[in-house]
């Protein structure tokens, strides 16, 4: 599906050239541009190409936004001067109140149907007081903004699934996008937060391919998420041989052996973080000497310390690559 | 949406660029400000998420407040477990009497502590700690001083460049910019090595390029061409240059976050010291190679804060002076401290000092004491929160309770009641007072006590901005400290550096205490604070731990103190008291300068907003209207 340039739209919206050609000028003035450059801004214009984002922010902490910043292949700033036109967004956008909330109805409208729609945090469904943006319940805004676009991505654990604000006893009533919008295209990409390059390249994949990639059951992208940490991790023959660090800075911990007995959860989880790593390769939390949280599984919060061992070495000795085969076959 | 209504009432919601959600609402005499209503909109209650879980595992849950200040929960939380167990050490020692149980059942399995730690893990009960064992390594405490440090650092320029210049540079202006103008402004302000005029030029192409686009993504809609803007075009463009190279370098020194904690944001801690080994012939931990990284990345702070950020500060700030006249509030400042020479014990170590300053007063700092019932309070009369013995006492934060109640209008809605309760954010009072947190409180703090780099470094940006000491009490004077404490700890960290290099070169290469991390080494009740200065200023967890589980936790939180709402008393909060000091709007269509001074506090909202009770079921009493 190639996206109609604008030219393509106005007629379809029955909006003349010698219209539109007014708005380039009255535009060109605004942003104190000679004469000449209202030719130019109609080409432009008319071509744009820069698909619409709409990022919205719910129960979060902003990590995830963080996360993007510290993309580096694409970068977010070659993103939003190339590739997207990144509408709405709180953390970085410069307008603010009313100016931003119109910026976000006016890209919705101009690209009906056509922008995607971003999402970090959770929503709470206890009482619409509990999270509010303009005077707007966080459920209302999603559905308003959710009802136009051609996709959503859900950025982070608790977008996805629901996450921190979920966790045991859930006082906000927390839920994921996909509990709330169930008639568009999903992506999650989970994580706390999750790996930037996960988060671009989708976006990549969307804007090359004109569609999400292959998606596992829990309807997160296969390039990403079809593998545990545990499937590739660099420590795995010490697994093998069952040398463990028992304690933080005791002698396996210095030689870079297994973290499984110090609470691990790199066999249940599935993410990228063994082989992409995090900050342009740098490392990951295994590698750094701390074992996996599991945090792009779903209710990662509540499945028991995070220093306390998985099981028995056995279990996940005879079956290696399990996680991979429980997704095997259930791609959506 | 609604912005201006009946009642001369202006709603600016969302504040952008910034963490979380923000709304003001200010009644206005004209077009000036009048009364300032600030209220937090989002809440999620982490703070009883926290309940019942192993202390050793709060730092996640913790650190999850907040994922731009990425660390300071995480260190704060660890913090208050450590100093619960150690405080139980103590009080042991004094009695004579040892702690612990005589059991194996907890202890790990398999082969005890290789190494000399060995001998304490064998005991069992561990008997009366001296000092010395109830130490957290040197080494953990400068790695975890490099890590704060470079939260700092980070998080200071982004908070500029990313969060705050927009409202003093004009994006559109820099598209008349003189490119080769440009580069000569910048090489008289520094020798940033990249301020050529070919560099200008691509920089000025590509934001033409995006303007003539006419899609202007995260830069439309904004206040483009309000005459609040002084900057002349070639400032403009240069300082939008530095916008880009900021996003560069932050993506590169934040690997010292991922060197020791795996990844950032969030990076991972853990109670007793530091989860990275050392080990020098290892191919994994903290090697040569990594050491090699961690310079690198600490030289490169230090250029850019030296060459690109202080710089800019210091030239943008002289074309806004007028700002270093408005925007001041409280004249009450609050610091914890933190950045120990040696322990978290030993407050007379911290690079940042603490204390507290009441009515400009800087000839007298004041005790602060965090375990005085009296003197830190949270008060909940102008919030969405209820105290069983009424709203209108305060609760020190070891007894502090709080049940959701929603008593705002039912969404979606114009106004708030700004008569009643209006925020998520409670509104926490040192001895009764409102107290500003955060950069302009650390320096001011650090000036009073007469720290000489920091006296040095105010009084020479003072001299070339040809501004009075009193000019710090504002909007510009926050923005500014924010910048001069920067360069205050990047030049502190390459000493930290240079410790852990010392200790590593004599033999020394511990990194974690194994005693802490030992329930049964743990209190059957104990109770403990972990403080810390993060970013945005003074932040404290509270935490009460009872047979190996999480009580009751609490934090009080910098953003806490700034964006919360009036009290009983009906004392505004920092951000409420700056913006009613002398603003007039050019235009209440476009608020620029309420977003100035909100954002030289650098609001943090995920932060500010939590829940907290003692005890029990009967904490969730919700009202939904």
């Amino acid at each position: 599906m190639a996206l109609p340039t604008l030219n393509k739209q106005l007629q379809a919206s029955g909006i003349s050239r010698r219209t539109f050609l007014k708005f380039c000028a009255t535009t060109a003035s605004l942003l104190a541009l000679p004469q000449s450059a209202v030719a130019d801004l109609a080409t432009a214009l008319g071509n744009a190409r820069r698909p619409s984002v709409i990022w919205l922010p719910f129960q979060e902490c902003t990590g995830c936004t963080e996360a993007i910043l510290r993309s580096h292949a694409p970068t977010l700033e070659s993103l939003i001067f190339d590739h997207i036109s990144l509408d709405y967004q709180h953390t970085i956008m410069a307008a603010a109140g009313e100016q931003a909330e119109d910026a976000r109805r006016a890209a919705m409208k101009a690209h009906k149907g056509q922008y995607l729609l971003l999402v970090d945090g959770s929503v709470p469904m206890g009482n619409p007081g509990y999270s509010t943006i303009s005077g707007m319940s966080n459920v209302d805004m999603l559905r308003e903004s959710a009802k136009d676009a051609a996709g959503i991505i859900a950025i982070g654990t608790c977008a996805s699934f629901g996450g921190i604000p979920k966790a045991n006893p859930n006082p906000t009533g927390a839920v994921a996008v996909s509990d709330i919008i169930t008639d568009k295209p999903i992506v999650n990409i989970s994580g706390c937060p999750p790996l930037p390059i996960a988060i671009t390249a989708v976006l990549v994949h969307y804007l090359t391919f004109k569609r999400f990639p292959d998606l596992d059951a829990l309807q997160r992208p296969l390039a990403f998420f079809g593998e545990t940490i545990h499937d590739r991790c660099y420590r795995r023959p010490f697994f093998e041989q069952r040398k463990f660090a028992k304690s933080f800075d005791d002698e396996g911990a210095k030689n870079g052996w297994c973290l499984f007995e110090l609470g691990c959860k790199g066999p249940e989880t599935f993410n990228a973080c063994a082989t992409v790593k995090w900050n342009q390769g740098t490392s990951f939390p295994i590698e750094s000497g701390h074992p996996c949280l599991g945090c792009s599984e779903p209710d990662f919060w509540d499945k028991g310390s995070f220093y306390q061992a998985l099981g028995p070495w056995e279990r996940y000795k005879s079956k290696p690559g399990k996680g991979a085969q429980k997704h095997a076959g259930k791609n959506s | 949406m609604e912005k201006t209504s009946s009642n001369n009432r202006l709603v600016v919601d969302p504040i952008t660029r910034i963490e979380g959600h923000l709304r003001i609402e200010a009644e206005m005499d004209g077009n000036t400000i009048k009364q300032a209503f600030s209220s937090g909109t989002s809440v999620r209650g982490i703070e009883l998420i926290l309940q019942g879980r192993d202390p050793r595992d709060a730092w996640a849950f913790a650190q999850r407040i907040c994922g731009v200040c990425t660390l300071v929960h995480g260190m704060a939380s660890v913090r208050a477990v450590e100093d619960a167990i150690r405080k139980a050490w103590r009080s042991n020692a004094k009695l004579g009497v040892a702690i612990g149980k005589p059991s194996m059942t907890s202890m790990p399995k398999g082969p005890m502590q290789h190494g000399k730690k060995g001998h304490r893990q064998s005991r069992t009960p561990i008997g009366v700690l001296s000092e010395a064992e109830m130490a957290i390594p040197q080494n953990a405490q400068l790695i975890r001083n490099i890590m704060i440090a470079t939260q700092y650092v980070h998080d200071h320029v982004m908070h500029f460049y990313h969060l705050h210049a927009l409202d003093w540079v004009d994006v559109v202006s820099a598209l008349d910019a003189d490119p080769t103008r440009t580069a000569a402004l910048a090489g008289q302000l520094s020798d940033y090595p990249r301020s050529s005029p070919g560099y200008f030029k691509d920089m000025k192409q590509k934001v033409k390029t995006l303007v003539e686009s006419g899609q202007l993504g995260i830069f439309s809609n904004a206040y483009w061409g309000h005459p609040g803007y002084k900057l002349p075009p070639e400032v403009n463009l240069m300082a939008l240059a530095h916008y880009l190279d900021a996003l560069t370098w932050q993506r590169d020194v934040v690997k010292v976050h991922t060197i020791f904690g795996g990844k950032n944001p969030h990076p991972n801690f853990v109670v007793g010291g530091v989860p990275s080994p050392i080990n020098l012939n290892a191919s994994t931990g903290i090697n040569t190679r990594r050491l090699v990284q961690l310079q690198d990345a600490i030289t490169q702070m230090k250029s850019f804060v030296d060459q690109v950020y202080y710089p800019d500060i210091v030239a943008i700030a002289g074309y806004y002076k007028e700002w270093g006249t408005r925007g001041e509030g409280l004249g009450n400042f609050l610091t914890y401290g933190d950045l120990p020479m040696t322990s978290m014990d030993d407050p007379g170590s911290f690079l940042f000092p603490r204390g507290a300053i009441l009515g400009r007063d800087l000839s007298k700092v004041h005790d602060v004491d965090l375990d005085d019932p009296s003197e830190i309070q949270e008060f909940v009369s102008s919030s969405w929160y209820r105290y069983s013995g009424g709203n209108t006492s305060g609760l020190h934060p070891f007894n502090g309770q709080t049940t959701l109640e929603y008593t705002g209008p039912k969404p979606p809605y114009k106004h708030l009641n700004t008569g009643a309760e209006y925020s998520w954010l409670k509104s926490p009072r040192w001895k009764g007072h409102a107290m500003e947190v955060g950069p302009l409180a650390r320096v001011l703090m650090m000036y009073a006590k007469k720290d000489a780099a920091a006296q040095d470094i105010v009084n020479r940006s003072l001299s070339i901005l040809d501004l009075e000491p009193s000019a710090l009490f504002s909007t510009l004077g926050r923005t500014l400290a924010r910048a001069v404490e920067t360069k205050i700890v990047v030049n502190q960290l390459q000493s930290w550096y240079d410790q852990l290099l010392d200790n590593i070169a004599k033999g020394d290469t511990d990194t974690f205490n194994p005693l802490y991390f030992d329930p049964t080494n743990w209190p059957i009740k104990g109770q403990g604070v972990g403080v810390m200065e993060a970013p945005r200023g003074a932040l404290g967890h509270w935490l009460v731990m009872q047979n190996g589980k999480i009580e009751n936790y609490q934090c009080v939180v910098p953003t806490t103190w700034n964006a919360g709402p009036r009290d009983p008393n009906s004392q505004a909060g920092a951000y409420e008291a700056a913006l009613q000091d002398k603003h007039t709007l050019h235009d209440p269509d476009q608020p620029l300068e309420i977003l100035r001074t909100l954002h030289s506090f650098d609001p943090c909202l995920a932060c500010a907003v939590h829940v907290m009770d003692e005890t029990g079921e009967e904490r969730l009493r919700l009202k939904v209207r």
